[in-house]
């Protein structure tokens, strides 16, 4: 196994691009995710959030969980494919703001539709095998979430913590569904079938590569 | 920009002001702009207003279309007494599939309709069909304002003053025959105009239906205006229907032909999803969308962000008027 796939060396060896590397890259990084969170406040605040102002907040959120998770799950094929090992630090980083607006994704649908009735977010979670395939999505991403830190890896070992943090494909497969079948009402397909096929490609390098791997092995 | 006053000056009916919280809106976005000043410095507040700007200018404002007289309604239940829900939602909170599937792509893209010259042929099971073209069916009774609820299959409702008469004024006109039972509503699918026809969600042209006596009923309704003025062109210009206690997507837009029938019509939404849109789709809160709650509905406009939702009423609050249409029906199974 070569060094840079394990996740406790975040340091490569010989620096392509030391921008990666400055310090501030990581908090430049967190003040890039939590732009969307902004610009959705500044909409509340302005009122330009549209007619139905809840709705639109429901599906912002769920629309940038989807987004930071294809954007996780491009770190890896982009540091392979440009050689740029730097670029593991920042997929930690990214993985958590999936979590993130996941939760207010929930936290938005829970208090706009459900009046923070805990009673009615369960009914509603039961019944509704759409909201349940999104909730199972989120469940799945807590312990994930839960050992995004260094002491976690060394605690759990880098082979089990990796294999963990697997889950994230589960986790892709079922937003997808989740997104799928919410449009499924109405039939319409065209941005599901975006957030499909990018997952899809960045899922189908993975696999190209494991069988290489076994080909080679 | 047309005054408050002009406008009222436009409008026939005195009480027009009392259902058009025109001036509710404007003071609200004031306070919005004054907001943004206070809270995030000059450069944000002319930057909202700038935006602000930039999406009415795409949009049907009032005072924009001719005025379309009428006289209020005199109908039981036809002047619902909720809060009337602003002109600008109205017209930029629309689903014409035949636009976009974006609620904000009719109000965009609806200019390229073309209303004039326009025909509506009435087919079928009639003793006497006929072809009417706009002007004839403008004079074909009198102009009436009535404000209906409307509830949307996806669980949001507005509340919008509608103009026009009663289908059954159209429907005794053509005589239907012993063999007329439904009445198939189609409206107009031309990719030349719609360019939303290219997408695949529905076979096109969009087609609705009512059983005969749905559509006798006296609050079924042709309207051709809205707010006093003709329907912009994203409401579905230059007329269609409203049956105010069925899901909203029952309402065809810019309807183009009206054919009396023996069998139940083939609907659009049902041929897409039978499970999930019935023929009836009458607004029932015990019958869920099988992947959501019809229990509660969200009101555009009217309510907050943070307002619950607001308990969904049998036959959408209309059931006084409608309730018998439907005696003995199991309404899960006719749903």
């Amino acid at each position: 196994m070569p060094a840079w796939t394990s996740p406790s060396s975040t340091e490569p060896r010989r620096p392509r691009r030391p921008l990666l590397l400055h310090p501030l890259a990581q908090p430049l990084l967190v003040l890039l995710g939590l732009l969307p969170l902004a610009e959705l406040i500044w909409r509340i605040a302005a009122d330009a959030l549209g007619a139905n102002p809840a709705e639109a907040l429901i599906r912002q959120t769920g629309d940038w969980t989807l987004r930071m998770l294809c954007l996780t799950l491009a770190v890896t094929p982009l540091r392979e494919a440009l050689g740029l090992p730097a670029l593991a630090r920042f997929r930690r980083t990214l993985g958590l703001f999936v979590y993130f607006y996941a939760l207010l994704h929930l936290s938005a649908y829970a208090w706009l539709d459900m009046g923070l009735d805990p009673a009615a977010v369960v009914t509603d979670i039961l019944k509704r095998p759409f909201i349940l395939v999104g909730f199972l999505a989120l469940l799945l991403l807590t312990p994930l979430a839960a050992t995004s830190f260094n002491a976690a890896i060394r605690r759990l070992g880098a082979v089990r913590w990796k294999r963990l943090h697997r889950a994230v494909y589960a986790v892709a497969g079922l937003a997808l569904l989740h997104f799928f079948w919410m449009r499924a009402g109405k039939q319409d397909f065209a941005e599901v079938a975006v957030y499909a096929a990018v997952i899809a490609l960045l899922l189908g390098w993975r696999l190209r590569g494991m069988l290489a791997r076994r080909r080679s092995a | 920009m047309i005054s408050s006053r002009e406008r009222r000056l436009g409008l026939v009916h005195p009480q027009a002001s009392d259902i058009t919280p025109r001036a509710v809106f404007e003071q609200r976005r004031a306070l919005m702009q004054r907001m943004a000043a206070g809270g995030a410095g000059a450069v944000l507040a002319s930057w909202a207003a700038r935006d602000a700007r930039a999406q009415v200018a795409a949009t049907v404002a009032p005072g924009q279309l001719p005025a379309l007289k009428s006289v209020r309604s005199s109908l039981a239940g036809a002047l619902a007494s909720d809060t009337a829900t602003p002109h600008k939602l109205v017209t930029t909170y629309n689903n014409y599939y035949e636009f976009g599937t974006e609620k904000a792509d009719p109000a965009r893209r609806a200019h390229t309709l073309k209303t004039e010259p326009w025909t509506v042929s009435i087919e079928g099971e009639v003793r006497k069909p006929m072809k009417l073209d706009l002007d004839a069916l403008l004079k074909l009774a009198p102009m009436e304002e009535r404000i209906y609820r409307m509830r949307c299959v996806e669980g949001w409702s507005m509340v919008i003053p509608w103009i026009g008469w009663s289908m059954a004024d159209l429907i005794r006109k053509v005589e239907p025959t012993g063999n007329a039972k439904f009445v198939e509503f189609t409206t107009l699918a031309d990719p030349a105009q719609m360019p939303g026809l290219r997408s695949r969600v529905l076979d096109w042209p969009y087609v609705e239906g009512l059983r005969l006596d749905e559509a006798m009923n006296p609050l079924t309704m042709m309207a051709f205006g809205l707010y006093g003025e003709v329907l912009p062109k994203q409401n579905g210009a230059p007329l269609r229907l409203v049956v105010p206690w069925k899901y909203g997507f029952k309402s065809g837009k810019s309807i183009v032909r009206i054919r009396f029938t023996e069998k139940q019509p083939a609907t659009s939404w049902n041929v897409a999803a039978a499970r999930e849109y019935g023929f009836y789709s009458n607004v029932n809160p015990k019958v869920d969308h099988p992947r959501w709650s019809q229990a509660t509905e969200r009101r555009i406009g009217d309510d907050g962000l943070l307002q619950r939702r607001r308990p969904t009423l049998m036959f959408n609050g209309y059931e006084a008027q409608v309730g018998q249409l439907y005696a003995g029906m199991d309404l899960a199974k006719f749903y």
